[in-house]
């Protein structure tokens, strides 16, 4: 063991700070880290940039138990994970689970989450990843710490490590329960200095093994999320309230045409404006420096500049898009799945139905934009921000700006919603390289219109479906041919792709070939084939319709199409739209079981906990005004399987769509944390809600038209059900085993949403909407061209 | 710039400042308040929400020169150090997911019960219309003030007479 002082600066920095906290509120433990982001943020916003430290900024080693779990001497602990919380709760469920293996009090702990410096590299978040990927090598960090304080135990007691017993950090002899010490008094303010072993950081593990899932005490509970206190009383320093000494604000001007080309700049049409610092500009990226932030907002409004319009343009009109998609040549394709022999099975049908369905652009359009403060001071560069991938941002942002990877980091703070959008989220580059540029602190936000033009899209997707029902009813062909646009789809604050980047000229030799989803259920289908395609629009770069990670990428696009499919062929085959599918998952042709096993525990679920009353889509419709239906859907993500029903009532003379109930099973295996589990999964499904009934990017040929929340209209108070039911489903064929895994829980509920709704307009009014959002126009004008 | 005098949460403060700055700004950058927040300088969301005379007023189009009231803002909503029953009915149903709206969330709730403490399901979706959240926490907003206002009607003595909230 070695002293603290052994401790590297900043980490022994946040120590210092911890224990203060501890102590200050005795009894109170869970309130001194309800500052979320945690007390180190807090005094690295403070001090700020003339003591910003010296660097070099380490990476932790995801090799040194350290890294991970800090003991202090009042026997609490703090655990230091590489994620960050989008504010599904998952730093409260991190907690539970490394309670658990370190035998300590959930109350007596904190987490520490997704700075560069002070947290080892898990990336991050994304792809609802947490609880199923990372949250193992924290596990298997704390049972290790677990097993070392026994250790050290039995040396203090003079007793073996079998006759001893653990709980509540505090390690007794069985046979005398009198002889005792805590963790804390073991570890007096020194180090573990273990090293672990693995290949990579999600492979770290100690001698020490996980335990059972019937062993786990605060996991499977609900202890309320620690960082929900700060976030309704106003305490919470979040990301954009950073405010460094001698700090300045900048707002980006963006062109005003898709592909515009920068000209000139006015600068005397802002000079004389009170708080005035630079304009600073390249290619065609261009920002306006300000004292303060009202002053930069004025400025940036302003600021006269000529620009070019592109020769050609750079892309349809949003009217024109599926028409444009369907004649466009793919830039990729994947290697078609087939199963069987779907053309002679086409050949042999009874029946063949063929359909198209459309998922517009939509946005992330996250309550706030894009903000981050960078401080440049020392030579060195700190990052304040809420990108859900920090580690990856300062990768970036050195690579950007040329720095060496040690003089860069980046501090982790809540912000606005995640969802994949602050996995590019621009701001970072942004503040890096004006801070550079004026050699001042300064905090980058973008305004409303900005964000909702210009953040990341998720793909718009046209899929063709075909199917082939036998004389029995039986789907014995089917064919899924998705093209998605997402030629050239982002990736994670990339130094040659983030918009900064490409504003000032850089253009990748070999842009990503984008990606287009094939359904995920797990219907035993003879006959089938599966293929998507990728295209591109006519402007690659510099271009508000950039494709990134939206709240699972591809899966509502795909599931609205194959599972409204699937309910267009359980119609024609006059079937019960839920007996349709379950017919499909009783086979064992391509299943090895426990898939399809969940699949039919999850549909039954979901149908009990509705009411579902079994009988062919659509119902009889009468003559009243308000027409009702249910709809069902349900797909996989990874290993997590959901099963969603929607009941909805259309209005026949204005064609307002209201989801009256929602109800929702799901199986993501082991569950954390019910509560917050069930708030996630809500709000998961709402927004499918809102992406089926609201979202859609608008655009001409020169921009794009959504610009606010009028003319882009989101879910609001008003639109919320009546009822929504979630219940959580184990459907695992062994569903007590000891080693029970965590799924991915987030994103899978939002996948069947905009299927379910869909089926359920259809079951009310007979009519089938094949394109994504079922706005009210939209949804009148097929009732009246089908004379409903 | 001209001397502007607010009176926020009980303190007064005055301020050499652009008379149309909005309110907004000096809130969150001048005295260093982090419950009100920037989400779209257009009125349209509602995360920049203070109460001033009673009404939920959105900061980020209101010149600070036009206020003459105190402002509360979501700091000011606990008292002697006891959250307001909105704020605690929010932890009691773990409302926020990321929680950058909530403050807006809050304050029109606020404003709402104070004007009409015992909403219908219908009142509530009406008075927060126009109050956005992304994470779509909506579901969790609306159990919170049905919760709340019982606490607050509960906490009413039987005479009738209004206590502070």
């Amino acid at each position: 063991m070695t002293a603290s002082t052994g401790i590297p600066k900043r980490v022994e920095q946040v120590l210092t700070t911890h224990r203060r906290g501890f102590l200050k509120s005795a009894g109170l433990l869970v309130v001194s880290f309800a500052t979320g982001a945690g007390p180190f943020t807090e005094a690295d916003a403070q001090t700020g940039g003339a003591t910003q430290g010296a660097g070099p900024y380490p990476d932790p080693d995801f090799r040194q138990l350290d890294s991970w779990i800090v003991i202090h001497e009042n026997n609490t602990a703090t655990f230091y994970v590489g994620k960050t919380d989008c504010g599904q709760g998952t730093g409260t469920s991190f907690r539970q689970l490394m309670s658990d293996e370190l035998d300590i009090a959930f109350d007596r702990t904190a987490c520490i989450m997704g700075s560069t410096d002070n947290t080892v590299d898990q990336g991050g978040s994304g792809g609802s990843t947490a609880m199923e990927r990372d949250s193992w090598p924290m596990r298997r960090a704390a049972a290790e710490a677990r097993r070392v304080l026994l250790e050290m135990g039995s040396v203090r007691l003079e007793a073996p490590v079998d006759q001893l017993a653990v709980g509540n950090a505090v390690i007794t002899v069985k046979a005398d329960p009198s002889r005792r010490v805590t963790y804390g008094e073991l570890i007096a303010g020194k180090k573990f200095n273990v090293t672990l072993t693995g290949a990579n950081v999600n492979a770290v593990t100690g001698a020490a093994k996980v335990k059972a899932v019937q062993d786990l005490k605060y996991t499977g509970q609900s202890p309320q999320r620690y960082d929900i206190p700060a976030k309704v009383d106003g305490s919470l320093k979040w990301a954009v309230d950073v405010n460094l000494p001698g700090m300045v604000h900048a707002r980006n001007v963006k062109p005003p045409f898709a592909g515009a080309k920068l000209t000139g700049i006015d600068e005397s049409s802002v000079r004389n404006m009170p708080g005035f610092v630079k304009v600073v500009t390249k290619g065609n990226y261009l920002a306006v420096v300000c004292e303060r932030e009202e002053q930069a907002i004025r400025a940036a409004r302003q600021l006269k500049a000529t620009w070019e319009k592109p020769a050609t343009a750079p892309f349809p009109a949003s009217e024109d898009l599926f028409q444009y998609m369907r004649a466009a040549t793919p830039t990729s394709a994947s290697n078609p799945i087939v199963v069987g022999s779907p053309d002679a099975a086409f050949s042999g049908a009874a029946k063949i139905i063929e359909a198209e369905y459309e998922t517009p652009f939509q946005g992330h359009t996250a309550i706030a934009g894009a903000h981050a403060t960078a401080d440049p001071s020392n030579g060195q560069m700190t990052i304040y921000s809420n990108d859900m991938k920090s580690y990856g941002m300062r990768n970036g942002v050195a690579a950007f700006l040329g720095m060496p990877r040690e003089k860069v980091r980046v501090v982790w703070m809540e912000g606005p919603q995640g969802y994949g959008r602050t996995a590019a989220d621009d701001a970072g580059c942004e503040a890096a390289w004006i801070a550079r540029e004026i050699g001042r602190p300064v905090r980058v936000q973008w305004m409303r219109d900005e964000e909702t033009a210009w953040d990341t899209k998720g793909p718009a997707f046209l899929v063709k479906m075909r199917g082939g029902l036998d004389a029995n009813g039986r789907l014995v062909a089917y064919d899924y041919n998705a093209r998605s646009c997402d030629y050239n789809h982002v990736g994670y604050n990339e130094a040659d792709t983030v918009l900064i980047a490409q504003l000032m000229g850089s253009r990748r030799t070999k842009p990503a070939a984008g990606s287009s989803a094939t359904p995920s259920d797990m219907y035993a289908i003879p006959n089938r084939r599966m293929v998507g395609e990728v295209v591109g629009l006519p402007m690659a770069w510099e271009t508000p319709l950039r494709t990134g990670n939206l709240r699972d990428p591809n899966g509502p696009q795909s599931t609205f199409a194959a599972e409204s499919f699937i309910d267009e062929l359980a119609a024609a085959a006059k079937a019960d739209p839920l007996d349709f599918r379950l017919k499909m998952l009783t086979a064992d042709a391509d299943d090895n079981g426990f898939r399809r096993a969940r699949s039919i525990a999850a549909l039954k679920a979901v149908a009990e906990t509705y009411g579902w009353d079994a009988r062919p889509s659509p119902k009889p419709i009468g003559n009243a005004n308000i027409l009702t239906g249910r709809g069902i859907a349900y797909s996989f993500r990874g290993q997590t399987v959901v099963a969603q029903i929607a009941e909805v009532e259309v209005n026949r003379q204005t064609g307002h769509v209201w989801a009256k109930r929602l109800a929702c099973a799901h199986d993501c295996g082991l569950v954390v944390n019910p509560q917050s589990l069930r708030r996630t999964v809500e709000c998961a499904m709402l927004h499918g809600l809102s992406r089926a009934i609201h979202e859609e990017v608008r655009f001409d040929t020169e921009k794009i038209t959504s610009v606010d929340w009028l003319s882009h209209p989101t879910l609001r108070h008003a639109d919320v059900p009546e009822r929504i039911d979630v219940v959580l489903v184990n459907g695992d064929p062994n569903p007590n085993r000891p080693d029970l895994p965590p799924y991915g829980a987030g994103e899978a509920a939002l996948k069947p949403m905009l299927a379910a709704i869909a089926n359920a307009v259809y079951d009310a009014t007979g009519v089938r909407i094949r394109r994504v959002p079922f706005r009210d126009a939209r949804v009148l004008a097929a009732l009246k061209a089908a004379r409903v | 710039m001209s001397n502007i005098t607010l009176k926020v949460n009980g303190s007064t403060h005055t301020l050499d400042i652009e008379p149309a700055t909005p309110l907004l700004y000096i809130l969150r950058n001048d005295l260093g308040l982090r419950g009100p927040r920037f989400g779209c300088g257009l009125g349209q969301c509602g995360a920049c929400t203070v109460i001033v005379n009673g009404a939920a007023v959105r900061s980020c189009i209101v010149p600070a020169s036009s206020v003459k009231s105190e402002i509360t803002t979501l700091e000011g909503l606990s008292s002697h150090g006891r959250l307001h029953p909105l704020q605690q009915a929010w932890i009691d149903e773990q409302v926020p997911q990321c929680g950058f709206c909530q403050n807006g969330q809050i304050m029109t709730a606020k404003a709402m019960l104070d004007k009409n403490p015992h909403p219908t399901d219908a009142q509530i979706r009406e008075s927060m219309n126009a109050t956005l959240c992304r994470c779509m926490t909506y579901y969790g907003i609306q159990a919170a003030i049905k919760r709340a206002a019982k606490v607050i009607a509960d906490a009413r003595p039987a005479s009738g007479k209004e206590v502070a909230a």
